[in-house]
Formats: structure tokens, sequence, C-alpha cells
């Protein structure tokens, strides 16, 4: 067999691509071509919709795509959290099940793992999950789900055990959104968006198949499924625009993004789109303020040096390294860059930075970043806890003390009412 | 320079305080923000009848109350606080100083009464569309036409520009340009000609709009083609007011985060009991006391005719404008996911935060007046 190189397995996509690319196809039709080639996610495994390439071509092979205007599997959203999960823990049922539809953009997902009671302590979640029959029964709230609206499968965190210390009375589940007993109510955000919802749950029903590896296991699956959100949050990710191009797939996927891709419409603002900065400062003609143009190099400096970052820490992960502390630190980088773009915006927008909507530059976009970036440093995880996380795991400095975890969960002082 | 407040200031603030906790829930302020015109008369009349806000410090013999600048700046501080949604910064603030510093004695006397009584609403109209604080940008004319003027020209980012009964606006003779030509005019809300339009803004508590004044019939205020200096003056009450308002919403952002913290458990304890949370909340107490001092200092400067007022306003409008911005980030960062919601009333004070850091210039530019000053 020849040795594999990059350039070996562009050559490889770019033959696939031109022999079966054809935006006249269905987008789900062309999907499931690229699952059963394993170019939609060449990094997974042979056996599931991959071919075991190293993570490292991905980025070359996604070129390959653009170059011939190919789609590639849907991306979006909770999805691929899922998928990692499935693919780190669940059965073969469970990736026989779901990966494919995934990947071709059938199923939505939400991740219920957030509670009124327990955010940054998600391991305190009260959702109580029973097991009843023959079947798993769930009770309680959940909150701030993203795409809860459009999911049909969840991501479950629930508690099955009350008298044990927390981290270890919790299961993790696949829930079908689909039943009555799931009721989802929107809420609004304060940029206006409405894409996290509360979720409830009345005698919901999950089948006993539908746990993920074992009861009382459930934290260090949902560890997994943290540990790739964070990740994903490094800055890396591209969001993808809907192209314009015609032809029946385009359609399709333009129809995605208005339906279930909607939600994430203003993740790019969230970010604070750096990417618009020197675009915007020599529009308004303020490329050549002195203030201002530091401000901007800082910005740049910053994010140039926090890709660099991600990505050094991706290259060590494909060599097979262990992660080095890099890899923890993306996704509080990317805080700071919000909130410096933020300043950076503002700065250049001027008097223009009170307006919003179509009175305001760029349609709104740019009053868009300035009220969505305090998610960024909320949402996956606070910045409080990833320097948490950093310190203590990372630089191994002495735990805090915690009066938390080693009693029963029953006795532990929170904000609901015990049950 | 006074460093504290006299037993009556105190009191007046205590008063005030109580007042719009009662009449200025936040229930109120949604209510208002969602109308178009962001407040309502009825409200407006009571604030007047009752305690005589707008007359503070209008001089007696104009109907005002003859305070200083210290009483207006608590007023504002405490509307900051509550997020009054009310016409009072551009009324009481803005056009009444436009006035009493350009106004003739008998103009004097013709508008301040009924400013004062609140039953005129009236505003400044100097920004234009390029979004400039200062005078020299100024390009709506100002052309004579038989005994008085017409204007011609559009203004934007004018505080409750469409709802004002009584506009004064900042415009210059044909063929001048930097300070020079400059003159003050009032407008009637509804002369011939004008046309005024409600922006969309982003902090929906306080309403701009953009007048376009076409051939628009215009009485002068003052001396013909010397509104500079009554403007600067003007700018100046305004930023310091402005610092005070916004050290108002700080320090109640502050307290509202800490009490929420306070209350929220994760991890089995308050999440006030972090050493993290600990650090936060004394570097924003540190920051909003810094801003609060800047800002009374700025409304002491000014009653005592201070030499370095143009300096010390930009300083207390610079150092707001970072605060709060910075307090309203921690706010919300403090109620975590709750306090990204449209329901949490953080937002309502981050939105503030967010356009006064810009209204009356950023802290860039004022910072820049202040080294001009200094280091000149
Ligand atoms: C846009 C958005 C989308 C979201 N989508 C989802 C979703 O799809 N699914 C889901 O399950 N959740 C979702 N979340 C929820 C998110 O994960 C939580 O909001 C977040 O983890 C914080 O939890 P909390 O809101 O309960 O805040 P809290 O945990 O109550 O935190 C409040 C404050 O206390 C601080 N704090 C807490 N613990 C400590 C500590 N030990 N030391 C120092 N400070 C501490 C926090 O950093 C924060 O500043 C989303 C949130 C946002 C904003």
């Amino acid at each position: 067999m020849s040795e594999v190189t990059e350039a070996s397995v562009r050559a490889e996509a770019r033959a696939w691509l031109k022999e079966h690319w054809n935006p006249e196809l269905g987008l789900v039709e062309w999907r499931n071509k690229l699952a059963d080639s394993g170019w939609g996610v060449p990094h997974w495994p042979k056996q599931w919709y991959g071919r075991d390439l190293p993570v490292g071509f991905g980025a070359g092979i996604e070129e390959e795509f653009k170059a011939i205007g190919a789609i590639g599997v849907a991306k979006a959203g909770i999805r691929t959290l899922a998928a990692a999960t499935i693919l780190a823990h669940g059965t073969d049922m469970h990736k026989e099940k779901f990966l494919r539809r995934i990947l071709t953009g059938e199923d939505t997902w939400c991740q219920l793992f957030s509670e009124p009671g327990s955010g940054s302590d998600l391991a305190g979640a009260v959702t109580r999950a029973e097991f009843e029959g023959n079947k798993w029964v769930i009770n309680g709230q959940k909150v701030w789900t993203t795409s809860a609206h459009h999911a049909n499968w969840a991501l479950l965190l629930a508690r099955t055990n009350w008298d044990v210390p927390k981290h270890k009375g919790l299961s993790y589940f696949i829930l079908d959104m689909h039943q009555p007993a799931v009721e989802v109510r929107p809420l609004k955000q304060m940029n206006g968006h409405a894409s996290f919802n509360q979720v409830f749950f009345t005698d919901a029903v999950i089948p006993p198949e539908f746990l993920v590896t074992e009861v009382g296991n459930g934290w260090a699956v949902a560890t997994t499924t943290l540990m790739h959100e964070r990740r994903g949050a490094d800055g890396l990710r591209s969001w993808a625009a809907s192209s314009t191009s015609k032809g029946r797939a385009y359609d399709e996927e333009r129809i995605e993004f208005a339906t279930t891709n909607e939600p994430y419409k203003w993740y790019p603002q969230r970010a604070g789109r750096v990417d618009l900065v020197l675009e915007r400062a020599r529009a308004t003609g303020k490329l050549g303020d002195l203030v201002l143009r530091q401000e901007i190099a800082k910005l740049l400096t910053m994010s140039k040096a926090a890709e660099w970052t991600a990505r050094r820490a991706r290259a060590a992960q494909e060599q097979g390294r262990p992660q080095g502390p890099e890899g923890s630190l993306g996704k509080l980088i990317s805080s700071h860059i919000a909130r410096a773009a933020g300043r950076v915006h503002t700065s250049i927008t001027g008097a223009d930075a009170m307006l919003t909507g179509e009175d305001s530059p760029m349609g709104g976009v740019i009053a868009e970043i300035l009220v969505s970036i305090p998610a960024t440093s909320i949402a996956g995880g606070t910045d409080e806890i990833q320097r948490n996380i950093i310190a203590e795991r990372v630089l191994r400095t002495p735990k805090e003390p915690s009066v938390d975890t080693d009693k029963p969960f029953r006795d532990v002082p929170r904000n609901i009412a015990k049950k | 320079m006074r460093f504290s407040f006299t037993g009556e200031q105190e009191e007046f603030r205590t008063i005030l305080r109580r007042f719009f906790e009662g009449r200025s829930p936040t229930t109120e302020v949604r209510r208002l923000m969602e109308t178009e015109a962001g407040w309502d008369r009825e409200g407006w009349r009571k604030l007047n009848q009752e305690l005589g806000l707008t007359a503070v410090a209008i001089p007696e013999e104009f109907g005002g109350q003859g305070f200083g600048c210290a009483e207006l700046a608590i007023v504002c501080e405490e509307m900051g606080r509550a997020l009054v949604c009310a016409p009072y910064f551009a009324s009481a603030v803005l056009a009444a100083n436009a006035i009493l510093n350009a106004g003739t004695g008998s103009q004097k006397s013709a508008l301040l009464p009924g400013i004062a009584t609140g039953d005129t609403v009236a505003t400044l109209a100097f920004t234009e569309t390029d979004g400039r604080w200062d005078a020299a940008a100024t390009t709506t004319t100002a052309t004579p036409s038989g005994g008085g003027y017409r204007l011609d020209g559009a203004k934007s980012f004018v505080l409750d520009g469409h709802t004002a009964d009584l506009i004064v606006v900042l415009a210059r003779a044909p063929g001048t340009s930097g300070e020079d030509g400059l003159s003050f005019f009032t407008v009637s809300g509804d002369a011939a000609g004008l046309t005024r339009k409600a922006l969309k803004v982003m902090d929906p508590t306080r309403k701009l709009a953009r007048l376009e004044f076409k051939s628009v019939e215009a009485k002068l205020l003052g001396t013909a083609g010397a509104a500079a200096a009554p403007f600067a003056k003007t700018m100046l009450w305004a930023a310091v007011c402005l610092a005070n308002e916004m050290a108002g919403g700080a320090d109640k952002l502050r307290e509202a985060s800490l009490d929420y913290a306070k209350m929220r458990m994760q991890f089995g304890r308050p999440i006030a009991s972090f050493q993290s949370f600990k650090h936060k909340a004394a570097d924003m107490l540190v920051e909003v006391e810094l801003a609060k001092s800047a800002a009374y200092y700025a409304a002491a400067a000014i009653d005592e005719s201070d030499e370095d007022i143009v300096a010390v306003a930009s300083l207390a409008k610079a150092c707001a404008s970072d605060t709060y911005l910075q307090t309203a980030i921690h706010a919300i960062q403090i109620h975590g996911g709750i306090g990204f919601t449209w329901d949490n009333d953080t937002q309502l004070w981050f939105k503030r935060a967010k356009s006064s850091e810009v209204f009356l210039g950023d802290a860039t530019h004022h910072r820049d007046v202040m080294m001009r000053r200094w280091a000149a």
C-alpha cells in the first residue's frame, strides 16, 4: 500500500467529488453518499461513515469540497456533540440508529444539561429518572436548551440516585423529544432572538436501551460531551453561510439554514466578528485613527495567536500526544476576543452604536454583535468555570475545599426545594 | 471643593430614590420602552407636579428652584439607577441649559417657565448624521427670511426628538465653517417642513430621533453667530449630568449583582462565597466608587466655577463610560444564563450602559479633550 499523504488524500477526495457531486441531488440523498463513501467525516472510523484518516487532513479535504462547491454533511449545532458522544460511548445500535441521520441533517439534537438550579454545577441536576416496569420515566425541568424547538432527539443528564454523592448519582440518556410529556417553551434573549428554551418533563418515557453506558455513569459521559463543546469553542470553527448557487441541494440547504440552523444565526456575532473589523474601520474612514489602530492591532494579535494556539493543540492531538494545556485555553480566550472585538466595533461605530436594526450599520449586524457577546463567556461553561478547570486540572493547583462532593446529594444545600 | 453632600442634598436623594422605586419599577420601564414615544405625559406630569424635578436647576426668576449642577446631577444619578423613562435629560439638562446659556432675558422668561413646570418638553438638536458631538461638525444652515430664519439640513441622535414640543437647534449661517457662524434656534415640534422619525435604538429606554428640516421656520435664540461658547457650556453640564446618571446605573447594577450572588447557590454554596467572585465584587466596588467620585467632583466643580472644569467634565464622562460598561458586563456574567435573557432586568441597564458609552462622545474622545487641557 502506498503511503497516505495529505496530497494523496486530497487527490482522492477531489476525484471522488468530481465523479459524484451533483447539485441536483436531494440534500439527504447527497449526504447519504457522503456517509457511504466516508468523505463527509473522513476522521471517523471506517465502520461508521468515516475513513479513519487523521483529523489533520480535514481542512485540506474541506478545501476540495469548497473548490468544487460541494455541500458537506450537516454540522451545525448540538448534533456534532451528539455524534461525538455516541461515537465514544454509544452501543452499535445507537450508532446504527443515529449517526447517519445526524450526518444527513435529518435529525436535529439538543443538549438537556442545564437546569434552573444547576448550570455551572451541572452535577447538581435534579431532573429525575426512575426505572418503572420496563422503562425510564423522567420528571423535572431543563433550561437554556438551545434548539429544543427543532430537536427530535436530546442528550439528557438526569439523576437516578439521591443517596450517593452528586457525581455518582447521574445517568445519561438519549431522549425522544417527540412525545407529549416533553413540553418546550421558548425563552427570549437580550439580543431579541429566542434560540434557547425551557423544557419540562412530566412522565416522559425513555426505553432502557437509550441509557448511555451504565446507571450512575452519567457524569463521565457528560464530560465527553462538554469536552467536545468546549473544544468546539476554540474559534477554529467557520460558520458556514448558505450559498447562493443554483441547484436542488443548495435550495434544500437554504431551507435548512432558515429552519433547523436558525437558532445559530447570531452565533458568529456573539464571537465578535473580528473578520469585519478592518473592513469597518476602512469604510468609516477610521483606519488612520492612531488610538483605534492600536486597539485593532491588539485584537488581531489576540485573535491570530488564539487561532495558532488552537492549531497547535490540534496538531499535538493528531500526532497522538496528549493534548497540552493549550487545548483548554481556547474557550476562555474566545471570551476575551469577543469582549475586545465589542470594544473595537463600538469605537469604530461611534454614535451609530446606539442604533439597531435597519437604522444601524450593516443592517443590524454590528448592533447584534454588541448585544450578543455576553453569551460567549456564559454558554458552554462560564469563564470562571474554565479558569477553575485550567487551574485545577491543567495547572494542578490544590483543589478548592468542596462542601458538596462527599455527602449524599440529598443533603446538599441547593436552590430548589428538595423533593 | 465640597467632598460631601449637604444634609438637604442627602435627604433629596433619599426622597428621589424612594419615589423612583415606587414609580419606575422595571415593569413600568418595560411598558414605556415598548412605546414609540418612550415616555408618557401622565407620568411626566406627576414627576413634575409632585417633585418639581425639571425645575431643579432653572433659576427662580424663570420659574425654577434655582439649585445648582450638584442637585441636577443627583436627579440624574437617581434616574440612572431606576432607568426612568422620561424626557428629563433632553428637557432639563440639554434644552434648559442651552436656553439659559444662549437666550436673551426675555427669551428665557418666555421659554424656561414652561420647561420648569414640565408643560413644555424640549430638546436640543445638535449632532448630525455623521455622529460627531462637536459644534464644528454642524452643517444645518439657517438662512434669514423675513424677520426670522429658515432651517435646512438634518439632525440625528436627537434625544426625544420625535416627541419634544420645542426643539433647540444648532445651525450655522450659510458659508461659515468651524465654530464661526453658529447660532441656536428654536423650532416648534410640529413646525411645517420638519420631518421627525424615531430611530431604532439599541437602548429602548432612551429614544433618539432623526429630524429633517426643509425650510423650517425658526426663531433665533440669543445672539446670531455666537452659539459656540454657550453650546460648549451646555455640553459641559450635559457630560457631567450624564456621568452622574451613568454612575447611578452602574451602582445599581453592582448592588443587584451582589444581591443575586449572595442568593444563588452552586456547588452547595452561594456563588458569592467563591473567592474569585469576592475579588470581582471588590474590584467592581472600587471602579464604581471611582466613577462616582469623578462624577460628584465634576458637578461640584461646575457649581464652584472651577477653571479646570473642561478637563474634569471629560474625565468624569470617560471614567463613567468605561465603568458603566464594565460593570454591566460583570453583572450579566454574574447572573449566568439568566443574565442573557430578555426577561431579566440586567439587560436593560446593559443596553443603557452601551448607549451611554458613546452618547455625547466615547471615552477616547473625552480622554483626548482632557489631555488637550492638561498636556497643552
Ligand atoms: C446562549 C446560551 C446557550 C446555551 N445553550 C445551552 C444548551 O443548549 N444546553 C444546556 O444544557 N445549557 C445551555 N446553556 C446554559 C449554560 O451552559 C449555563 O448558562 C452556564 O453553564 C452557566 O450556568 P448558570 O446559567 O446556571 O449560571 P450559574 O452557574 O448560576 O453562574 C452564575 C455565576 O456564578 C459563577 N460561578 C459559578 N460557580 C462558580 C465557581 N465555582 N467559582 C467562581 N464562580 C462561579 C459563574 O461563573 C457565573 O458568573 C446556554 C447558555 C447560553 C447563554
